[in-house]
């Protein structure tokens, strides 16, 4: 018995964690095309903007396969999956059999076909090595200033990123605002009014139609209304697909993402998937789809890993959720923020410009189904606990703005069930 | 508002250097003596509010806090005093009857502290309660005069019927405090600690909660003049039941829970509407005479088919020799006799201070009267009214109770401070209240476990002195009053206990 | 594994176990000096809620299925080998990702001087914690219930 593991990233230490739960006997082998120590994927733009430093980029210790008695073929490209075989085929020539796989292979960041996305000084900004040149590129061609294309989290940090390195920002949102996906309009005006503050450029409604070179490399851009931005710099964030090239002609059902059951099994024999590259259950929409976030992947690689190991566990489910600190004003934002005028939904809001707090609570059929909170997050995963247990929030819902509130404005059972005890599993 | 004529009684003493802002006191404090300043991040007290219970200072974690008498000195008079003028302004404010709780605080001799015991030496030897059985069971009912046995095939046999009795294991019972005078957390606590070590506790008036059921076999059911909580099956629940005529620290009075402590819980448990006042008539209406109680005595026997002691409890006043005898022929199967220092959660401040007998001179006044009768063995006497210490216990039975009631000492053991403001209602320990926000202060856990470390503490003390006595059976020292000697006391006053003087034998 | 649990029946809110906490999490550890002198000062790790009668501390749970250490993206928060949640405050950049994720509110962000996660560390080294030590009525206790 061989567990196989693709990727390594949270969904394949979720997976290696699992595993060794409930069997510390056989073998298991992680084969990542990057040639690193397992690490937080997250942290890059903590790296490029100089928060961290290359130590603290590691998501487990150093020992961590060692502990965990996992072989790592690390900077080893698999090539492709033969599920009749049960076998990978790798570059360079190896064969490697398995008779339990996950694929965890992640997002590959979208990189619109602008003319111009070749030239020297393009990156995009998913991985460590995205990072690491595009601080050498800085240094090395003294970068003043540069446009980031993406006004959605990742952008964002990425503008932080290079601003904390003294560059000049400039960020092109395709939406009429920035944080479209994850914040209302209220929100996202905050935050843009923060970035500007910080001393940041923010274009919406507008895209990067070309990216115009001089002696190879980027001088401007030209914006989709004719504008010219110079910069020396452009960095695609616009987000992550799902990275399914390599299952696509293996006989796995793959829609956006790859397709999965609540036990993250792929239907195909041995075949498990979990994190970015699959499309796992939302709760709050009760379908599946592709939601990249990290704390879904380790979840759903925890999950494959104890099926994989025969211990049968289901994944509850996820939504998306984010906490992100847009220049220094922490935020949080969870399931469904921004729904549609009526609908059934009903929305609670408090803002208070002086403190900077600003709380949003969306309610569907008596149980909040979404939150955001700038400024003042304390305690907000009571309000994720609530949306996640489906906790039917009429008969306190004008404690949940208040400023007192906390688990003791919750009904008693629900309450003691947390308070007491009875029962600690969340 | 005119001018209040009363200074603060305390003084808050807050050292600087160790405040640390903590606010535990603010929040403690039920009479909002201490507040919170945020601004210059100070806590300020208001001692006026003060009524010494020092729950601020036994919580501060850094002992920044001292309770002290607030020292106003008036011209010197021995007429009078501080605490007469003080009981002027607050009455000539009032326009009303003076309250207290607690027991008679004034400067009344406490005989107890006059009675010495004995020990062996070289003629009879002492014993070693470490090594040697030590009986300390006590039975509480009324004794034959005399047994009839026949001689059948497997030895004796005992003819006679001996009546309901109640067996202690130590000669302790915790006397009378009703729910809703206290909290149900205190009544539980005492409930608990009665079943733990063998003994009984008392509801007062106020009831059975139905939660506390389950203890009815430690439990003495009181019946007293307002009926409170009287039903059948609150009769057959209990071990015991007590028909209380008086109580020491209000002889001659009735009772008055006021409204704001008739919670829907305590309401339902007395069979009364919830925040009415609950008033116990002075004297039971249905009894003006000795062959009235027979009746009341009997009319329990009745309900409960003679299978339980039914006593009596009165306060120690004048006479309680003879009343105490008229009792036992009324057929009570003990007499509960409680003195002047007797605690209550309300009193008037004037009666508790000024009516009734020490239980010392009460105890030795019964049992005297009753052996003198041939009667002591129909009944047993139970003496309560500030038995403060195991030494108080030995001498009050040596006096010739055969146990002894206690109830201040069990508040104090849960937490009690005597600052004597129980009819407030805002115990800041938790015990003399209904708020919600201060009952839960005590932990019936904790209570249980100080109530029954207490009882186990007095226990082995008890057994030391029987020891050293050369006794071992608490048996033989009831009414055993050469193992007592007066010091300080005049020739009356030995002679009313009973007992020699010190080196006079 | 012993955990701290609190008996709202009991708890008085008197907050000594903030107070205890905090200090025990200072850097003298001595509760005067703590107060008075250290600055920025120390964080309590658990905090009380009150409403009337009613309150009770709420400190971390140490959950079974941790969802704050399954959802960290540095790999600060996690589990020793007691079975304890703790965060490594040295590794935590201060997402509160945590904070997002922790449906008892038990995470709190400490951000006087170094950005970090700050919570329950069952008062590491201690034989009980130091706010079930000091609770006067009992209210929390230590201990393992199935």
């Amino acid at each position: 018995m061989r567990y196989v593991i693709i990727g390594n990233s949270a969904a394949a230490v979720g997976a290696i964690e699992a595993i060794r739960q409930h069997d510390t006997e056989h073998p298991i082998t992680v084969v990542a095309d990057e040639p690193y120590h397992v690490y937080s994927r997250p942290l890059i733009s903590y790296l490029l903007g100089g928060m961290v430093d290359e130590a603290r980029m590691a998501y487990r210790p150093r020992d961590f396969y060692t502990r965990y008695r996992v072989e790592t073929m690390l900077g080893v490209e698999v090539t492709q999956v033969n599920s009749q075989t049960q076998s990978l085929m790798l570059a360079g020539g190896g064969v490697l059999t398995y008779d339990r796989l996950l694929i965890a292979t992640g997002g590959r960041p979208f990189v619109p076909p602008v003319p111009g996305v070749d030239l020297e000084g393009v990156f995009p900004f998913t991985r460590l090595d995205d990072a690491r040149q595009i601080a050498r590129y800085i240094e090395r061609h003294h970068v003043r200033s540069a446009v980031v294309v993406g006004g959605g989290l990742i952008g964002l940090k990425t503008a932080e990123a290079l601003m904390a390195r003294a560059v000049r920002v400039t960020i092109v949102e395709l939406a009429d605002r920035i944080l479209s996906m994850t914040f209302d309009r209220t929100a996202s005006r905050l935050a843009e009014s923060l970035l500007r503050r910080a001393g940041a450029d923010v274009r919406t409604g507008l895209t990067v139609k070309e990216i115009v070179e001089r002696q190879g490399r980027v001088e401007h851009v030209v914006l989709q209304d004719g504008e010219r931005v110079e910069c020396d710099l452009v960095v695609f964030a616009i987000g992550v697909r799902p990275n399914v090239g390599l299952v696509s002609n293996a006989g796995i059902p793959v829609q956006r993402g790859i397709i999965v059951d609540r036990q993250m099994w792929t239907g195909v024999p041995g075949i498990y998937a979990a994190g970015d590259c699959v499309e796992g259950y939302d709760l709050l929409l009760g379908e599946n789809r592709p939601i990249a976030i990290w704390p879904n992947a380790y979840r759903q690689g925890y999950v494959a890993g104890c099926n994989m190991a025969g211990a049968e566990r289901v994944y509850e489910g996820g939504f998306p959720m984010n906490s992100v600190e847009v220049c220094g004003v922490p935020t949080i934002s969870v399931g469904i923020t921004d729904p549609p005028e009526g609908d059934g939904y009903e929305v609670l809001e408090r803002y208070d410009r002086e403190a900077l707090s600003y709380r949003r609570l969306v309610l569907r059929d008596h149980c909040l189904v979404g939150m955001i909170c700038v400024g003042n997050v304390d305690r907000a995963g009571i309000y994720t606990g609530l949306i996640r247990a489906r906790v039917n929030v009429a008969p306190f819902k004008d404690y949940l703005l208040a400023g007192h509130f906390g688990l003791i404005s919750l009904p008693r059972e629900y309450r003691k069930h947390l308070v007491v005890g009875e029962g600690i599993e969340v | 508002m005119s001018l209040n004529l009363l200074a603060s009684e305390f003084q808050v003493v807050r050292d600087d250097t160790r405040c640390i802002a903590c606010q535990v006191c603010v929040r403690q404090c039920a009479n909002d003596v201490h507040a919170y300043d945020a601004e210059s991040d100070v806590v300020y007290s208001d001692e006026t509010r003060c009524v010494g219970c020092h729950r601020c200072a036994t919580l501060c974690p850094t002992r920044a806090l001292t309770i002290r008498l607030a020292l106003h000195e008036f011209r010197p008079n021995a007429n009078w005093t501080p605490a007469a003028l003080y009981n002027l302004y607050k009455q000539s404010q009032t326009g009303g009857v003076l309250l207290s709780g607690m027991g008679c605080d004034q400067p009344y001799p406490v005989y107890f502290d006059h009675l010495l015991l004995n020990a062996s030496q070289v003629t009879n030897p002492s014993i070693d309660p470490l090594r040697e059985p030590m009986e300390l069971r006590t039975v509480i009912g009324r004794r034959p005069g005399r047994v009839e046995v026949t001689q059948g095939p497997e030895g004796l046999r005992l003819e006679t019927r001996l009546g309901p009795h109640l067996v202690l294991e130590t000669p302790i019972l915790f006397s009378a405090m009703s729910y809703g005078s206290i909290s149900y957390n205190a009544c539980l606590s005492l409930a608990r600690a009665a079943k733990e070590c063998g003994i009984l506790y008392n509801t007062g008036e106020g009831g059975l909660h139905p939660t506390l059921y389950e203890y009815g076999p430690w439990t003495i059911a009181q019946v007293a003049s307002g009926r409170f909580g009287v039903h059948p099956e609150y009769l057959r629940t209990a071990a015991a039941l007590e028909i209380k005529i008086g109580q020491g620290a209000k002889p001659g009075i009735g009772g008055h829970l006021p409204g704001e402590k008739v919670t829907a819980d305590v309401s339902r448990t007395r069979m009364i509407p919830e925040g009415t006042d609950a008033l116990s008539p002075a004297p039971h209406h249905d009894i003006y005479s000795i062959e009235d109680l027979r009746q009341l005595i009997y009319a329990l026997k009745e309900a409960t088919n003679y299978e339980k002691p039914v006593g009596v409890k009165v306060a120690a006043v004048h006479h309680i020799a003879p009343i105490a005898s008229g009792i036992a022929r009324a057929g009570a199967d003990y007499i509960a006799i409680d003195g002047l220092r007797g605690g209550t959660g309300a009193a008037p401040t004037v009666i508790r201070n000024h009516v009734g007998i020490p239980i010392e001179l009460a105890i030795a006044a019964v049992d005297q009267r009753l052996r003198e009768e041939g009667i002591r063995h129909q009944v047993s006497l139970i003496a309560g009214g500030s038995i403060r210490s195991s030494a108080d216990v030995v001498k009050a039975i040596a006096l010739g109770a055969d146990a002894v009631y206690i109830a201040t000492a069990a508040l104090v053991a849960m937490g009690c401070h005597l600052c004597q403001k129980c009819y407030t209602g805002k115990c800041n320990w938790g015990i003399a209240t209904q708020d919600p926000y201060l009952t839960k202060r005590l932990n019936p856990n904790i209570g249980v476990r100080r109530l029954a470390n207490l009882i186990r503490a007095w226990s082995l003390e008890i057994k030391e002195m029987l020891g050293g006595m050369g006794l071992n059976a608490i048996e033989s020292l009831r009414g055993n009053r050469d193992h007592l000697r007066g010091v300080g006391l005049n020739e009356v006053e030995l002679n009313a206990l009973g007992i020699q003087a010190a080196g006079a034998a | 594994m012993k955990r701290i649990y609190v008996n709202e029946e009991y708890c008085i809110g008197c907050r000594l176990c903030e107070v205890y906490c905090l200090t025990q999490h200072s850097r003298s550890k001595k509760i005067i000096k703590a107060f008075k002198e250290e600055t920025p000062r120390a964080l309590a790790r658990l905090v009380v809620e009150e409403e009337g009668p009613l309150s009770f501390a709420m400190p971390c749970r140490h959950c079974e299925d941790a969802p704050c250490v399954a959802a960290c993206i540095t790999g600060a928060m996690h589990r020793d080998e007691r079975g304890a949640v703790l965060c490594d405050e040295e590794r935590c950049v201060g997402c509160w990702t945590c904070i997002m994720v922790c449906p008892f509110g038990a995470v709190q962000r400490s951000i006087a001087g170094r950005k970090a996660a700050s919570k329950c560390d069952l008062c590491y080294g201690e034989h009980t914690p130091v706010c079930v030590m000091h609770c006067p009525n009992e209210a929390l206790v230590y201990e393992e219930r199935t």
